[in-house]
């Protein structure tokens, strides 16, 4: 059974308490299918579950698939750090709603929008600011036992069933009431 | 589940092997004495779990390297169908063929499976001395992952490891 093994801290992304019972890591690649198809998922759950659940976004960039994984990643944490966590989300959600047109003209465009000036944003991209940072995410990560995107883990455990919004609630809840 | 296969286990000397790995090229693990040798067996190319695990050891190509090791994925497609997955998925790393006779290599290593054909999904790490150091046999639809490897690679980074014969 695989764990996470950089528990979730104040470094990461995080939304809702960071006390809930529950929480759900999410490791992404913001130009993954896979991960598009679960990011309205994970909405859906977080409406369901509300304050019991905490969830986290780390960065899984596959790089040698997805030429344009590691600068949206990079130029989401660039926002996180010029603009806070509100415009850190707002980017997250926007470049998964804009999955198809990520070159980094378009990731200024979206951090713009998300209240930081894309040319600041460019620059980090230029000088590979924000590199180190996302590839501690992907290590910690594959030293986790994350195997593609996108992985999840409840409470710290790998979760490896189906995570379709009713199966994903299920297996909350299901938590949940050993938690109790 | 029925788990047939009997992967070598640590401690075992790894069967030598000389396959194609490209149309007109040959490698023998003899060749990569003195290096660290990950062997990654996998049912097949082009499968989904396939792709996604070597995919994984391909953002991982410069870890490995790092860590003086050379990662190998060996299946039983032929050296024409390895070339094409390679191209297509910016493979970094060497893919063999055991396609003639086929499953000969893994019938060694203890990873084919008779009924469908195909290897196990299976990775072994060996020492620089050609020794296996550690195994593992994944269910076939589930992509390992990395972990595994890299702590037996970190084990044996330092002198002092060498010759202990454990798994990690």
């Amino acid at each position: 059974m695989s764990r996470l093994t950089v528990p979730v801290s104040k470094r990461d992304h995080l939304q809702g308490d960071p006390k809930a019972p529950l929480t759900l890591v999410e490791y992404g690649d913001y130009e993954c299918p896979h991960c598009g198809r679960a990011y309205p998922i994970i909405k859906r759950v977080q409406a369901r579950l509300g304050n019991r659940l905490c969830f986290v976004f780390r960065n899984f960039p596959l790089n040698e698939i997805h030429p344009h994984a590691e600068h949206a990643a990079e130029s989401a944490e660039s926002v996180s750090t010029h603009g806070g966590e509100k415009a850190f989300w707002a980017m997250h959600d926007m470049i998964f709603e804009h999955q198809r047109s990520l070159e980094d003209a378009a990731l200024a465009r979206l951090a713009t929008e998300a209240g930081v000036d894309g040319k600041v944003v460019l620059s980090d991209l230029a000088a590979s600011n924000f590199r180190d940072r996302v590839r501690e995410d992907f290590m910690s990560g594959v030293h986790s036992g994350v195997n593609g995107t996108p992985t999840f883990f409840i409470n710290g455990v790998r979760y490896d069933g189906p995570w379709d919004e009713a199966d994903l609630v299920a297996e909350l809840e299901e938590t949940l009431v050993h938690l109790a | 589940m029925t788990q047939l296969s009997h992967p070598l286990p640590a401690g075992t000397p790894a069967p030598n092997f000389t396959l194609w790995a490209t149309p007109d090229q040959k490698l023998s693990l003899d060749e990569l004495r003195g290096r660290l040798v990950v062997l990654v067996f996998y049912p097949a190319d082009w499968s989904p779990v396939c792709g996604d695990q070597l995919a994984l050891y391909n953002e991982l190509h410069s870890d490995f390297h790092r860590l003086g090791a050379d990662v190998i994925g060996i299946s039983v497609d032929g050296v024409w169908c390895h070339t094409a997955f390679r191209e297509e998925r910016h493979l970094h790393f060497t893919l063999l063929s055991d396609f003639e006779p086929k499953g000969a290599l893994a019938s060694q290593y203890g990873v084919y499976r008779e009924a469908d054909g195909t290897t196990e999904r299976a990775l072994f790490v060996i020492d620089r001395e050609g020794i296996i150091r550690w195994s593992y046999l994944s269910p076939v639809g589930v992509n390992p992952g990395a972990d595994g490897i890299l702590e037996a690679l970190e084990s044996l980074q330092h002198p002092a490891a060498a010759g202990s014969g454990s798994a990690p």
